[in-house]
């Protein structure tokens, strides 16, 4: 036996394999299987706790379904749980503002560093500077809502005032009849002869476009004009405003927007760019032609999760959204407000205890379940996304 | 039409020697660059803002009484001497403490299982499914999760032990992903090499795959932990007290307080940020609490950073 040598000089460090387990199949299988069982027992955590997710959400939120006058809920002047009034408009219109202003912070500022990480920073400078984006993905969000709430809302909203939201508005529809213009020219451009549902979807895209352009200039000129008289309810305003909470949650989604990008920026082949150089075209032509393109699917998963994570974003709307407990109904981002998140968090700290008061406990899962159809939504859009860059590299 | 351009007349051919030639001014092609440059730039730059901010806020607390800040409670005055953060401090170690005893080994087992025993089939891509969804769950909704589960079934009195298993779900996702991505990583020779000696599964999962993969996972629990540190939303969603809690006589170690009534560093914060539309003190204050809750979150990203591109140079 000695010769064999694996009992004096085992080959690899294998410890607790003998001669004496390898001639006994028996216990060792019934042990593999046994230890197979504890991880699989681990695995089904996962699962058990998915269920009790969507258990506890749609329980509460049927009961709160079931028994709420639906009145309460839509068309009502503002958020007021502890009068009954939970008006989804308010809360809803709230996070869409937070999200859309988010996103125009943490989309160009993401998908930018992205870009220039994956494309120009020398292996050095990437080694330096991509740590420090990791660092602000790791920072708290109730220090970015300390920040947006004593530095953001008084030294950049407040001193913005009227006429810089005037030039932001500019730019912001400037930028979208640009894009629009120049998507349009492309679609004429490459085709003459296509058939002719493709032509009607491409009237009602352009429908659409020109419509939405129209409601984001109205937006603009409606949210620099006089703000709404305060209408006498129980309103507890705080420091603040839904603006400087939004950008708040855009610093926080910037490294997110950043890395997906960055994943998907660095799955483009390295060939396509030596194709591209080869064909003479210069560093800008190749990145803009040919890698963002063949990255698109990627920068687009980028963006929706980036929606996702500033839509469940909810310590610093909480702490620098500019309401407490309640907020009426506003479209503007200079005034306070609840995102659907900030509701649930005000909600739960308002009075010591949610349990009882009627329905306001049940209204919490209610608003928690619309969050989570909704995030749950994007997520798996984004996810087809990344698959879809997966399949074609 | 459509084929005129490839055909060639002078106006391309000209553009095409210009875009070759005119290597050294290429207005168009720097300012691109320096453009996405500065997209990084500022977002440093709001970092670096972020850290003076608070860093200059905290500043007269953190200088004139460290010691007495870590070791005092909640109070009602921010002038008050006892004022301070022991009682963040105990109860985010706790979570701590949960996340290491529960997320730790159940999401680094759940990935050994994903990684080496699931066969592919509906169990397999459920577990899968399960787990990249939860991974994008808004973290308030653990909260709701939390509150259903344990605080509503203990008359609604919340409690450390329904905070510190809340947040211990929340980052379980993270350490399943994170640990299934350094176990994918092992090569297959080193496996084979000990199956072909006759290891078993476990045997070449204990021997071969965990020591290969530990710094992976290692990075990844720490990130997850930073995470569950941080976390504030699920807390004020299970019943974190924001304003006062009463001051104990007892060690920050004794596990009778996981019964009680409970709040950690970024609750905090949260209740102090709140305080100071009352008593502008509690600015400062909240100043220096987030100083010293960046100081260990930071601490330990850089650590999981470092630690990641120390082995990925190492391992080529």
């Amino acid at each position: 036996m000695a010769d064999i040598g694996i009992e004096s000089q085992p080959i690899l460090p294998l410890r607790g394999i003998s001669i004496e387990a390898l001639a006994s199949p028996a216990r060792r299988a019934r042990k593999e299987a046994a230890i197979r069982f504890i991880f699989l027992l681990a695995a089904l955590v996962s699962i058990a706790i998915s269920l009790l997710i969507v258990l506890s959400l749609v329980r509460e939120a049927s009961v709160f379904a079931f028994n709420i006058d639906w009145r309460q809920t839509w068309g009502q002047i503002g958020w007021f749980p502890r009068q009954g009034v939970y008006d989804m408009p308010t809360v809803l219109v709230s996070s869409l503002i937070v999200t859309g202003v988010a996103m125009l912070v943490a989309g160009p500022l993401g998908l930018g560093s992205a870009i220039y990480l994956s494309e120009y920073a020398s292996r050095r400078t990437r080694g330096i500077l991509k740590p420090v984006l990791e660092i602000l993905a790791g920072v708290p969000s109730v220090v970015l809502g300390f920040f947006a709430l004593f530095f953001l809302s008084p030294q950049v909203v407040e001193r913005l005032g009227r006429n810089g939201w005037l030039v932001i508005g500019a730019v912001l529809v400037i930028a979208y009849i640009a894009i629009v213009a120049s998507w349009m020219r492309k679609l004429i451009k490459r085709e003459i002869d296509t058939p002719l549902s493709t032509q009607l979807v491409r009237v009602a895209a352009l429908t659409f476009s020109v419509a939405f352009g129209l409601i984001l200039i109205w937006w603009v000129l409606r949210v620099a004009g006089p703000s709404d008289v305060d209408n006498g309810l129980p309103f507890v305003k705080r420091g603040g405003q839904l603006a400087a909470a939004a950008v708040g949650v855009g610093i926080l989604t910037i490294p997110l927007v950043a890395s997906v990008s960055e994943d998907a920026l660095a799955s483009v082949p390295q060939e396509l760019r030596q194709a591209s150089a080869g064909l003479g075209a210069r560093k800008i032509t190749t990145t803009i032609q040919v890698v963002l393109p063949a990255a698109v699917s990627g920068i687009v998963a980028a963006f929706i999760i980036g929606v996702s994570r500033a839509l469940g974003e909810t310590m610093v709307v909480f702490m620098a959204g500019g309401a407490a407990d309640a907020a009426r109904f506003t479209d503007s981002p200079f005034e306070g407000g609840l995102t659907m998140t900030a509701a649930m968090a005000s909600l739960a700290t308002g009075t010591d205890n949610v349990v009882g008061e009627g329905l306001t406990f049940q209204s919490l899962y209610f608003v928690g379940f619309v969050l989570f159809v909704l995030t749950l939504g994007l997520n798996i859009i984004a996810g087809r996304f990344v698959n879809r860059v997966r399949e074609k590299y | 039409m459509a084929l005129g351009t490839i055909g060639g007349d002078g106006r391309t051919t000209a553009r095409v020697e210009q875009e070759i030639f005119s290597r050294g001014r290429d207005l168009k092609g720097s300012s691109f660059k320096t453009l996405m440059f500065s997209a990084l730039g500022v977002s440093i730059l709001v970092l670096v803002v972020l850290i003076v901010d608070v860093l200059v806020d905290g500043w007269p607390v953190l200088t004139t009484r460290l010691g007495g800040f870590i070791s005092g409670t909640l109070r009602s005055q921010s002038t008050d001497e006892l004022l301070g953060i022991s009682q963040g401090l105990a109860g985010s170690l706790w979570i701590a403490i949960f996340v290491i005893l529960l997320s730790f080994p159940i999401g680094i087992a759940s990935a050994i299982y994903l990684e080496e025993y699931a066969t592919q089939g509906r169990l397999t891509s459920a577990i899968d499914i399960a787990i990249r969804n939860l991974a994008g769950v808004p973290s308030v909704v653990y909260g709701l999760l939390g509150l259903f589960l344990f605080v509503t079934t203990n008359n609604g009195e919340s409690t450390l032990f329904a905070g510190g298993i809340t947040l211990a779900i929340l980052v379980l996702p993270i350490v399943v992903i994170t640990s299934a991505e350094a176990i994918r990583a092992v090569p297959s020779s080193l496996k084979q090499g000990a199956y072909g000696v006759g290891a078993t599964k476990w045997d070449v999962i204990r021997t071969q795959v965990l020591p290969f993969a530990a710094p992976g996972i290692f990075t990844g629990t720490l990130l997850s932990l930073s995470r569950a540190i941080g976390e504030a939303a699920p807390l004020i969603l299970v019943g974190a007290i924001t304003d006062r809690l009463a001051p104990r006589d007892r060690s920050i170690f004794s596990p009778e307080q996981l019964d009680d009534r409970f709040t950690a560093m970024p609750i905090v914060i949260v209740g102090w940020v709140q305080e100071a539309a009352r008593d502008v003190g509690f600015a400062a204050a909240a100043g220096a609490a987030i100083v010293v809750l960046l100081v260990v979150v930071i601490a330990m990203n850089s650590v999981a950073v470092m630690l990641r591109s120390y082995f990925e140079k190492k391992r080529g």
